[in-house]
């Protein structure tokens, strides 16, 4: 009876630790390797990133910022980390959420929608204007 | 009482009756100021009334909306229900909403009709092709409800021909579960919702369903703010209905719909909704019409702290 005690409990605690670091882990991080391997089928597109910009300020811009420079929990998306990640595995960011974090899912949004948005994405730099600017 | 005392009184209820009014229409002015600007997001769950799809609100976003239901039932007079929202993401994985519903019947009276509180916790982390949540509703309402926000059991025509002086006296304290699979596919969005519904006196279960599809009109955006875009519109079907009770489950004397369904969003994100249904059975009525509108006030939660003076903010 002990002995299973102490392995439930062991168990508890690991699945608590394993739990932990899946929510401190970045989505980015998270995504499997197979989704870098996704091309973005709008590569090229002229359109893509300004569209993306007007995606960007009605679905993101309220919590990570006009310019992605991030605020409150949401971090800032004009990271290396976010302009050098491949963009299957952006798509599968925007597709999944990480719902633990507080980020949502996007996947209601049709595939081309994001795609957009991960177009544009791309162009953010850090400490600059978003290069792409949504047009009025 | 003098005829002129009568006159004095009379002026006195017309004066409060207008102060009244225009209390009312300032306070109108008001908050539909504010919601132009406080900071807007893009509203709603695709075009559906009744079907509900694994799409969360978004956490501290607070999602304000009407759902009015109009029809003339065979036998009875033409109603007006109507159901004001207020859906608050509290956790990207939990949704919290509160109805206050209320009903106007032509020839009869206006009366509120009570209030819901539902609950949506998303199972699953990740998206896959099948998405569960669970779904948990209290609600306190009286018989006179006719939002029709779910048909379970038999509810019928008698529900809506009921003189609301009878049926108000009918106590609706319900617990409702709904099982909420949900998947997108190359743009659609399909849905399907399974109810059970249990008054907490002694009362059957009740079982209903929903069932939803729909597609937006274009699925690439364009690159201008525009109204009138393809991308801002939203078509899709409904089709609800009752499936009895546990002691009699089935298709038998229940009321079913079908009910096509439009979606458009405006550029600020606020978006209306409209929705002819058709009932299909005896029991049904023979057309109701649903029309609404939704509007996302983004990061609420976060404006709502700093007004009590704390800067730090959350997602």
């Amino acid at each position: 009876m002990r002995v299973t005690l102490r392995a439930f409990i062991v168990a508890a605690g690991g699945l608590m630790v394993a739990g932990s670091s899946v929510r401190a882990e970045s989505p980015v991080h998270r995504a499997p390797a197979r989704a870098s391997k996704i091309t973005n089928p709008l590569d090229g597109n002229e359109q893509a990133p300004l569209a993306g910009a007007k995606l960007y300020a009605r679905e993101c811009a309220a919590c990570h910022g006009a310019a992605g420079a991030g605020g409150g929990k949401a971090p800032a998306l004009t990271q290396t980390e976010v302009s050098s990640a491949a963009p299957g595995t952006l798509f599968w960011v925007l597709r999944n959420g990480s719902l633990y974090r507080g980020m949502p899912s996007f996947a209601h949004l049709p595939e081309p929608q994001r795609w957009q948005i991960v177009t544009y994405l791309r162009t953010l730099r850090p400490n600059a204007t978003a290069a792409v600017k949504p047009n009025r | 009482m003098s005829p002129a005392n009568h006159l004095k009184r009379r002026c006195l209820l017309i004066q409060k009756q207008g102060i009244r009014a225009g209390t009312v229409r300032r306070s109108a002015w008001i908050i539909a100021g504010a919601f132009l600007l406080l900071p807007g997001s893009r509203a709603g769950e695709g075009p559906f009334f009744i079907t509900y799809t694994h799409q969360m609100e978004e956490p501290g976003n607070l999602e304000i909306a009407t759902k009015s239901l109009t029809g003339k039932p065979d036998g009875g007079n033409r109603f007006l229900g109507a159901a004001t929202e207020f859906e608050y993401g509290v956790k990207a994985w939990w949704t919290t909403e509160l109805y206050v519903d209320g009903q106007a019947t032509g020839g009869e009276s206006a009366l509120f009709t009570g209030y819901r509180w539902e609950n949506r916790f998303r199972v699953l982390p990740r998206e896959h092709w099948i998405n569960p949540v669970l779904y948990v509703e209290f609600e306190n309402i009286n018989g006179a409800d006719k939002s029709l926000l779910e048909v379970v059991g038999h509810d019928g025509l008698d529900d809506l021909t009921t003189a609301n002086s009878e049926a108000r006296r009918e106590k609706q304290r319900e617990i409702e579960a709904k099982l909420i699979l949900s998947s997108y596919v190359k743009g659609w969005t399909i849905a399907e919702n399974f109810i059970a519904e249990k008054n907490i006196r002694h009362e059957p279960y009740e079982f209903g369903y929903a069932v939803g599809v729909s597609r937006p009109l274009a699925l690439v955006a364009t690159p201008d703010r525009c109204t009138f875009c393809r991308e801002n519109f939203q078509v899709g079907v409904e089709v609800y209905g009752g499936l009895g009770t546990h002691a009699g489950f089935g298709l038998h004397d229940t009321s079913h719909y079908v009910a096509p369904t439009l979606g458009w969003t405006l550029a600020n994100g606020a978006m209306f909704g409209v929705s002819p249904g058709f009932g299909l059975t005896g029991t049904s009525a023979r057309f109701l019409l649903r029309f609404g509108v939704s509007y996302e006030i983004a990061q609420c939660g976060r404006a709502t702290r700093r007004l009590f003076g704390n800067s730090g903010g959350s997602q």
